[in-house]
């Protein structure tokens, strides 16, 4: 085979037209003989910059050295070291600003696809029915894990490693939080991705109880007085949904991101024999430039909307992965850049008909480094749709820390945790992911999981 | 597993039901609600907790079968179980927060419609339990579907009121506030719990007899939990969120038309979904749209 080693073997994909109509999975990935041939392009540099990139440090050169020699089921007990969830991760992380984003190879030409590899290296162990084993000692010692999500998973995942008798607490029916109810079908698999490495996590010993809303089921300190358990991890996610505050945002049709994707996602809206109602919109408007205003405006795609993404700033500033938004063009998603929604409009029985958007001019930059936009005067225009879904992130829920005595927010009313291992100001309770931060990605959330499972180690081990 | 131990039909198409769901049992208080899954691929249903037991682990709901998934969790039966219970969810009420001597003080009038009757109950139950007496006006279109009656006589000295005059106060709810008042009660508090129309009505009453006014907020809700924000209400120009907010509310802040609205968002497809079940491979309309 001939390639090219200064770019990367390219990824087969369903056909942008094909699959602008249907939830099944957009990448189809790499078979053997790609994988190897990518993996040939690895440098096996002495001082590994991807790592670095890489949250959770993975020994990205170990697995992909592996992989050149054919040692798929090698290949991935170097990447079960540090990963509980490489089949997901190998699709939604957002490599070129991590481990792609340092490779050398990306100097003078394209990184190694890193992510594909992962992937490669997960769905074929998946495949072959290799399963990621327990050998630590039991010490126990009870943790209880809260939220199933990528935070939670991680860090569950970890301390069963060490020997820990954890317990995940789950406050929806079904396992997996943001992976479940978030990330769309077409981007990751349910049953044969997330189902599978949820399925890992538990043959490591973690135990997982759903419909447990911690705060209002039980509470953190009815956990460790009453339950036993002598430490907590708080991976409970991101919170409510943000609206914008202006006129009409009432109006049928208009839907948080969260809410649309749930219906779809969780609840199965998507598929003609779910019980879950979802619209199935016309002509869409998705306001925002994340990966989630991605996913919701490919989700309104799919079932049937012409969708045009809203956003304030231009394209440079989109905060979605590139690929995302790449995908999202291919099948045909509108953007209207440097545009801003001032009013949604209804029509006499209370549906949404219409949005009054401004255009948007960047200014100076802002305390975050981004330049700022501003609206251009008397630049307004007229879309006209049937529904509108907001996806301008989320504020933090406010179940635990009101019923946490002794559990520190910050201003932004985010829990405050020691980056390093996750230490809350309350002794014996960790937090990372979303609730630390706000809403961020997967991977950071599997890193905070991955820093607190140290940190609850280090804190028990010297009780 | 969420079992069934006890099934009752109180009225054509109203059952209560006895679940045993020790988490929820533990920490319910009066207000609260919990969202509930009959099967594997149900909807998730939020209903208001009617009673609940700390001891015996055991939650009491009182639903009514309007849609697929209520129709669906009236044919479980007793031995079956829920596929999923979760709460309990929501703020309770604010008055488990008032001092039992002021709580004392107050003159409460509660006011239920309907399957509102159940989270009333609740709140009487526990008001009665902690020595304080209020008065309820119970109202239903027809004596027929009064429900409860015997448990809420037992906690409250109460007023039943039927639209066409069959039991009671003729008249709705409000005609029979009104006859209290008439008659010298002197309320500084209404609690509302029933239809969205009911809880409107009432509240433009006592806005205009000047009576402070909660009511408990039901719309259309997906997680439950502050994640999704399907169940935003306005109240006092602000969104507020039943499920992590509420799910009670001033009743003079809340713009009900504009959540009564809200509440036709998916009628056409329940409705489609419905008939499916109900009538299977037998309906068509015939127009070629459903």
């Amino acid at each position: 085979m001939t390639m090219d080693m200064m770019k990367k073997v390219p990824v087969r994909e369903q056909d942008p037209k094909v699959r602008a109509a249907n939830f099944d999975e957009v990448c189809l990935g790499y078979n053997k003989e790609e994988a190897e041939a990518e993996a040939q392009r690895c440098l096996n540099c002495k001082r590994p910059f991807c790592v670095q990139g890489c949250p959770v440090s993975i020994d990205i050169p170990g697995f992909i050295a592996k992989v050149k020699e054919g040692d798929v089921e090698g290949a991935y007990n170097v990447i079960s070291q540090s990963s509980a969830l490489p089949a997901i991760c190998g699709r939604v992380c957002p490599q070129e600003s991590q481990c792609e984003g340092k490779c050398v190879r990306g100097i003078k030409g394209e990184a190694v696809s890193i992510g594909k590899l992962e992937r490669y290296v997960a769905d074929t162990a998946r495949e072959m029915g290799i399963r990621p084993t327990v050998t630590a000692e039991k010490k126990g010692k009870k943790v209880a894990v809260i939220g199933s999500g990528p935070a939670g998973l991680t860090c569950a995942g970890d301390l069963a490693r060490m020997g820990y008798d954890v317990t995940i607490f789950e406050a929806l029916h079904k396992a997996g939080g943001v992976l479940v109810y978030g990330i769309p079908e077409f981007r990751l698999p349910k049953d044969a991705v997330v189902e599978k490495e949820i399925e890992n996590v538990k043959a490591l010993g973690v135990k997982i109880e759903t419909d447990v809303v911690i705060g209002k089921s039980v509470t953190i300190d009815g956990l460790m007085k009453d339950e036993g358990y002598d430490a907590v991890f708080i991976g409970s996610g991101a919170g409510l949904p943000r609206f914008m505050n202006i006129p009409g945002e009432q109006a049928m049709g208009v839907f948080s991101a969260n809410e649309y994707l749930t219906r779809s996602n969780l609840m199965k809206a998507f598929r003609e024999d779910s019980r879950t109602p979802i619209m199935r919109a016309k002509k869409a408007v998705v306001v925002g430039g994340g990966n989630v205003a991605m996913d919701a405006a490919r989700t309104a795609l799919r079932l049937g909307a012409e969708v045009h993404i809203v956003y304030r700033r231009s394209e440079a500033e989109l905060p979605a992965r590139k690929e995302e938004v790449e995908h999202a063009k291919q099948e045909g998603i509108i953007f209207d850049l440097l545009t801003n929604p001032v009013e949604i409009h209804a029509d006499e029985n209370g549906w949404v008909k219409g949005i009054t958007c401004i255009r948007m001019e960047l200014g100076e930059p802002d305390a975050s480094g981004r330049r700022s936009p501003v609206p251009v005067e008397g630049s307004e225009f007229y879309i006209e749709c049937d529904a509108v879904i907001m996806s301008l992130g989320t504020s933090p829920n406010p179940l635990i820390s009101s019923t946490t005595e002794g559990l520190d927010i910050n201003r932004r009313k985010c829990i405050v945790a020691d980056e390093a291992n996750g230490q809350t100001s309350k002794p014996g309770v960790f937090a990372g992911g979303d609730a630390v931060t706000g809403a961020a990605t997967v991977i950071l959330a599997m890193g905070a999981g991955k820093a607190a499972a140290k940190g609850i180690d280090e804190y028990l081990s010297n009780q | 597993m969420f079992r069934i131990v006890k099934k009752e039909v109180l009225a054509p198409n109203i059952y209560l039901m006895d679940v045993e769901a020790p988490r929820i049992a533990k920490h319910a208080l009066p207000g609260q609600f919990l969202i509930v899954r009959a099967d594997d691929d149900g909807e998730r249903i939020p209903l208001t907790i009617c009673d609940y037991d700390a001891e015996s682990g055991i939650v009491q709901i009182v639903f009514q079968a309007i849609g697929a998934d209520t129709h669906r969790m009236a044919k479980l039966e007793t031995g079956d179980c829920f596929a999923d219970m979760v709460g309990p969810l929501g703020r309770p009420s604010d008055l488990c927060e008032i001092p039992l001597e002021d709580l004392k003080k107050m003159k409460i009038c509660f006011i239920a419609g309907g399957v509102g009757t159940a989270p009333v109950y609740c709140q009487l139950k526990w008001l009665k339990n902690n020595g304080v007496n209020v008065d309820c006006i119970q109202g239903a279109r027809t004596k027929d579907i009064i429900i409860l009656e015997d448990e809420m006589r037992a906690v409250s000295d109460l007023h039943i009121c039927t639209d066409d005059g069959s039991y009671g106060i003729k008249g709705n709810v409000c005609v029979a506030l009104e006859q209290l008042i008439n008659e010298g009660k002197q309320f500084d508090r209404v609690v509302a719990i029933g239809p969205m129309i009911m809880m409107k009505f009432v509240c433009q009453l006592t806005k205009k007899l000047d009576i402070e006014t909660i009511v408990s907020m039901n719309p259309i809700m997906v997680d439950g939990t502050g994640m999704c924000g399907a169940c935003r209400l306005m109240v006092g120009g602000q969104v507020k969120f039943a499920c992590v907010d509420g799910p009670e509310f001033d009743g003079h802040l809340v713009d009900f038309d504009q959540a009564m609205q809200r509440m036709k968002l998916y009628k056409n497809e329940e409705t489609r979904l419905l008939l499916r079940e109900q009538e299977g491979e037998s309906h068509h309309g015939g127009c070629g749209n459903c």
